[in-house]
């Protein structure tokens, strides 16, 4: 995808912390979600804070869809309230002296009425907030503080939102319960979200576009299932999440119990789903669930084996082991190996064989 | 019947009427104040700190003497005063105020400082990001916030200066129905055995400030400065 250099958000940046430096230079579609993902410490809250206008002392320049929010060229610097963003902080950050009614209406008065794109109801319905109004924020779960926080920088109709580690002060119970809203708020929102986290899990699900943060450099961004197969930034995943496939529900076999999805590459047989036929579906595959063999095998319990080219062999942090870049029909794939069975098979670049997927997770 | 004269009616409603003026002063003079002290980062923080404390640890008569110093014919705020065509504020009511204002300062700065300190940055970063101006996050965001660090300030400063008598005694003297105000009163009635009204006069003070006490400790969720030079 080209960008033309008006569209989509442009950031050139720097910010000396004295000892840490975060220095990029990225720009970055307008729509879709953009996950900027790296370890803690790696300078994914601060590049947030500095599009947002927290960080006066950041230097470079800042703009979305070609309107100027920062350029110390021409010394203009647009304050925090005077940027179209919403702002979700990692622990929802509420007024306490507010019910979640007047919370939610905060935002939403002082936001210029003729370009409000979300309705109050909307919200509400959206994350399921409708019966905490008259609530305050001390009454709250922390997943229903996260949610109001959602819907508050929403009502504000912001033209980028700005997620910071939402879900990261969360319990897994309630990660799992605020998720679906989010990929609700993806699905139905028009809205370019920049999200930070260092969780593969909700990278993989909500990503469209992934921007990879180490020690305050960009390591590499890109279209998620292009950088998920890119073996160079396989160490920052360890051993997550895997490719991640996109593919729509497109048999049910009540009989066995069994669903066929099918992706660009071929089709993946999993466990029964409740999906209709044609729902759209994100899938993972991790790179220790493939196994590689020279002839397809035809006496093996394994039911999905798709025929592939090796593209490329890299090295991983245990030298014992290799990974395996694979092409199935135009579709990412990764296959961890030991370095043993790379020489037993003479695996190089261009080869054919078959790749035997033992687990596909589901993620939605 | 309380065994009062006009004088100490008098004394009372002097004391009741300097307390609730050097109030207004200081919450209006001090929560700006605060607010710098709370968020600067400017080295002279320290110095400005220390000398807002100075009336906790001084004894009284040493601020005293050196206000009335400072506001007498040759002293600095006196030949302001003079030029000004106000005369000399040593002896009148509104030298009581001004002293009374500095000498309770920090009893309403310091808890109001504490009050913007604890809440931080994030209430007021995520009001900026909800679209508000500075002002606006001060009023509608940081001053609700800081609101049991108000009432303290409030009360302290009220009855501080209710209860204050060295200093008020060496810039106000003693004149009745201008400067006397109820402490002074007390002094002059058991300077003249006269305990009853004396008696009168103190319990009214006692229950006065135990129930102020009593509203911050048992009722309110404000806390006593810190005590610390």
């Amino acid at each position: 995808m080209s960008l033309s250099a008006e569209q989509g958000l442009q950031v050139l940046l720097s910010r000396d912390f004295g000892g840490f430096t975060l220095s990029v230079d990225l720009h970055l579609p307008p729509r879709g979600v953009t996950v900027i993902f790296g370890p803690s410490g790696s300078g994914k809250s601060t590049l947030l804070r500095c599009i947002a206008g927290l960080e006066p002392e950041a230097r470079g320049c800042v703009s979305l869809n070609g309107q100027v929010w920062q350029d110390d060229h021409t010394g203009r610097f647009l304050p925090v309230h005077r940027r179209p963003i919403g702002y979700v902080f990692q622990d929802a950050s509420l007024f306490p002296h507010l019910t979640v009614r007047a919370n939610l209406e905060y935002g939403m008065r002082r936001a210029p009425s003729d370009k409000r794109r979300i309705g109050f109801d909307q919200a509400l319905d959206l994350l399921g907030i409708r019966p905490l109004l008259e609530r305050y924020p001390e009454r709250l779960s922390g997943g229903e503080q996260q949610r109001v926080g959602m819907a508050r920088a929403l009502l504000t109709s912001p033209s980028l939102l700005l997620m910071d580690e939402p879900l990261a002060a969360l319990d897994i119970a309630l990660k799992r319960e605020i998720l679906p809203y989010l990929e609700r708020l993806h699905a139905e929102l028009s809205i370019p979200v920049l999200y930070v986290t260092h969780s593969p899990e909700e990278m993989t699900r909500l990503a469209d576009y992934l921007v990879m943060l180490a020690a305050g450099r960009v390591r590499g961004h890109g279209a998620l299932a292009a950088m998920l197969s890119n073996p160079e930034h396989l160490p920052a995943f360890a051993d997550e999440p895997g490719v991640v496939l996109e593919a729509h529900v497109a048999e049910h076999d009540v009989g066995d119990g069994i669903t066929r999805l099918d992706f660009a590459g071929g089709h993946l047989w999993v466990s029964l789903k409740p999906h209709p036929i044609g729902a759209r579906v994100r899938c993972r595959i991790l790179p220790t669930d493939v196994s590689l063999t020279l002839t397809r095998a035809r006496d093996t319990s394994i039911l999905n084996i798709l025929p592939a080219t090796v593209v490329a062999i890299a090295e991983v942090a245990d030298p014992t082991q290799r990974l395996v870049q694979l092409d199935v029909e135009g579709s990412p794939l990764l296959s961890r190996i030991t370095r043993r069975s790379q020489t037993r098979l003479d695996l190089r670049p261009g080869l054919s064989l078959y790749a035997q997927i033992k687990a596909v997770a589901f993620l939605e | 019947m309380p065994d009062l004269d006009i004088n100490d009616l008098k004394a009372v409603w002097l004391s009741l009427k300097l307390a609730s003026l050097v109030t207004a002063l200081l919450l209006l003079l001090g929560t700006p104040l605060a607010w710098w002290l709370a968020r600067t980062r400017c080295r002279w923080k320290g110095l400005i700190e220390s000398v807002v404390a100075l009336p906790l640890v001084l004894p009284p008569s040493v601020l005293g003497f050196y206000l009335l110093l400072a506001m007498g014919p040759r002293g600095p705020i006196g030949q302001l005063t003079q030029g000004l065509g106000l005369g000399l504020l040593p002896f009148t009511f509104p030298g009581l105020v001004v002293t009374s204002v500095l000498y309770s300062l920090p009893f309403v700065v310091q808890p109001i400082q504490n009050a913007f300190a604890a809440m931080g940055e994030r209430p007021l970063e995520a009001a900026a990001t909800l679209r508000a101006g500075p002002w606006d996050r001060f009023f509608t965001v940081a001053l609700p916030l800081a609101r049991p660090g108000l009432i303290t300030a409030g009360v302290l400063g009220f009855a501080h200066t209710i209860g204050e008598f060295g200093v008020v005694l060496m810039i106000g003297g003693n004149i009745p129905g201008k400067t006397r105000v109820i402490s002074v009163q007390i002094y002059d009635h058991v300077e003249a055995l006269e305990y009853t009204q004396a008696h009168w006069l103190s319990g009214l003070m006692l229950v006065f400030t135990f129930s102020v006490l009593l509203l911050l400790y048992h009722f309110g969720k404000g806390r006593l400065p810190v005590m610390s030079a």
